[in-house]
């Protein structure tokens, strides 16, 4: 196993889309918890089809992928918020409206111009090979910033978490953070998604926090635990992806499954001899 | 000088109007209970008072070197709380001021407030795993983190049963006696003449706002009280 992943490492493309791919992981891990918390799982999967969206337009237009998803992903986030906080249209059939909506223009674009062809199918699916110099720059700056942001924060993000009334009635400005959080979420599926695949995203946000939720008690070890097992099962899906010649987004969502599986097991298994 | 002064108070919500020309003061020391029944407005008094919601017209003033965001506040627990993954010192300390971290007094103040409450042996306990009474508590000690005058509760003996409530009353009881202003929302209104001091009764205008044992004479008073019987 150390010698595959010696042998991997040999690839410039594969050495970037580990250092890529980890830290996307940890920053979903960490968003993730906050999120699946707030019941707003659903939000990524949400903007990783409006991300498909983007790429689509910018296929048609022949501009740079994430110059056009940036944007218009960080967009979606904030039209998200405002529209669950405004309370007319619920906040998951919002996401279902504004992701399928995405999704039908990409189609239709993609249809129009260049027709369904490999391109395509990693926007869909992901491709390991997608990722750039650029990419791993932005990824290492994203990745950074939500980690600074997020051990500076934290107090706050767990009141908010917590109790958003509260939190409200003490001061803390509940929409700056709800907003922080939306905007880093936005970004890292931006980068993640090229990798992953629009379709398999999302899971990095949601498996991550469950797994932990099963084993910990404690909103500090949640985070911790997530962040390792993101990284851990990102790393195991890329080996797997390598040796078998299989997708690697899907591989690292398995590989997810496959350790809330076992983490669920786990959990049970103490709560029935403690 | 009272704590809170409310004057011509008028809310609306959702372009309906919730509370209308409602005067009212709360003074240090107070305990005051609101009463009325569902959809009377006391929820959206709460909400006012906790800065959450701007008067249509009227003014909610604080005074005896109250902030508004010095009110500590006990909301009614979310469902999303149930299964929220965190220890009850996590909690309690999430009561207190980051900047952006706890300063070393406010951890202080935190665990006296959980030695109050008699939850310090209960600090690295799984908040979702204690019973419905602990769990008040908890969000009691998190309430008294943030205040040292008001507190405010909303419906805080909900889902609980007859001698978790009277505990969680002799609380409040205790609380009071040292001085905290308490304001409690409540539809129980035995309970409310019984413990408190004064009384507010809301149906979008005040109905009576005075004397707990004045209250509990007056016409409004029996009439309320009978017809839950």
């Amino acid at each position: 196993m150390l010698d595959a992943l010696r042998e991997m490492l040999s690839y410039t493309f594969l050495t970037r889309a580990l250092l890529v791919g980890s830290l996307v992981s940890l920053c979903a891990a960490l968003l993730g918890v906050s999120l699946v918390l707030k019941r707003y799982s659903m939000i990524g999967d949400g903007l990783s089809h409006v991300g498909f969206g983007a790429l689509a337009i910018a296929t048609v237009l022949h501009a740079a992928p994430l110059a056009v998803a940036i944007p218009v992903v960080v967009a979606a986030a904030f039209l998200l918020l405002r529209i669950s906080s405004s309370g007319r249209i619920k906040g998951d059939a919002a996401i279902g409206l504004l992701s399928t909506c995405a999704l039908a223009v990409g189609v239709i674009l993609i249809s129009l111009s260049t027709g369904m062809n490999t391109e395509v199918n990693n926007y869909l699916f992901g491709s390991i090979l997608s990722m750039s110099r650029g990419d791993v720059i932005l990824s290492a700056s994203i990745a950074l910033a939500v980690l600074i942001l997020f051990i500076l924060f934290y107090n706050r993000i767990f009141a908010v978490t917590f109790d958003e009334t509260f939190a409200r009635a003490t001061g803390v400005r509940v929409g700056a953070y709800n907003a922080l959080i939306a905007l880093l979420t936005a970004l890292t599926i931006v980068v993640g998604m090229r990798m992953m695949g629009s379709m398999l995203i999302s899971g990095l946000l949601i498996f991550p926090a469950l797994s932990a939720m099963r084993l910990c008690k404690r909103f500090r070890s949640v985070i911790i635990v997530a962040a390792f097992v993101s990284v851990f099962c990102f790393f195991l899906g890329t080996l797997v992806s390598y040796l078998a010649a299989i997708p690697t987004g899907a591989a690292v969502i398995c590989a997810n499954m496959i350790v809330l599986l076992l983490l669920t097991a786990a959990g049970r298994l103490r709560e029935r001899i403690l | 000088m009272s704590l809170i002064a409310c004057r011509d108070l008028c809310l609306a919500y959702e372009g309906k109007t919730a509370v209308q020309d409602l005067t009212f003061s709360v003074e240090p020391g107070d305990y005051l209970c609101i009463v009325g029944e569902n959809g009377s407005g006391k929820s959206t008094l709460i909400k006012a008072l906790l800065g959450l919601k701007k008067p249509k017209s009227g003014s909610i003033t604080y005074g005896d070197g109250l902030r508004q965001t010095e009110v500590g506040y006990l909301p009614q627990q979310t469902p999303a709380q149930k299964d929220f993954p965190a220890s009850v010192g996590e909690v309690v300390l999430s009561g207190c001021r980051a900047k952006p971290f706890y300063p070393r007094g406010e951890k202080r103040r935190a665990a006296e407030c959980m030695e109050k409450l008699g939850l310090t042996e209960m600090k690295n306990a799984c908040y979702r795993e204690l019973s419905g009474g602990q769990q008040q508590r908890v969000l009691l000690a998190r309430a008294l983190c943030a205040t040292r005058k008001l507190l405010l509760l909303d419906e805080p003996v909900t889902g609980l049963d007859p001698v978790i409530s009277a505990e969680l009353y002799r609380i409040i009881q205790d609380l009071n006696d040292e001085g905290v202003t308490i304001i409690m929302v409540s539809h129980d209104v035995d309970c409310a003449i019984e413990r408190a001091r004064t009384i507010l009764h809301l149906r979008t205008v005040p109905l009576f706002f005075g004397p707990a044992e004045e209250y509990a004479d007056s016409e409004i008073g029996r009439t309320f009280m009978e017809g839950r019987d």
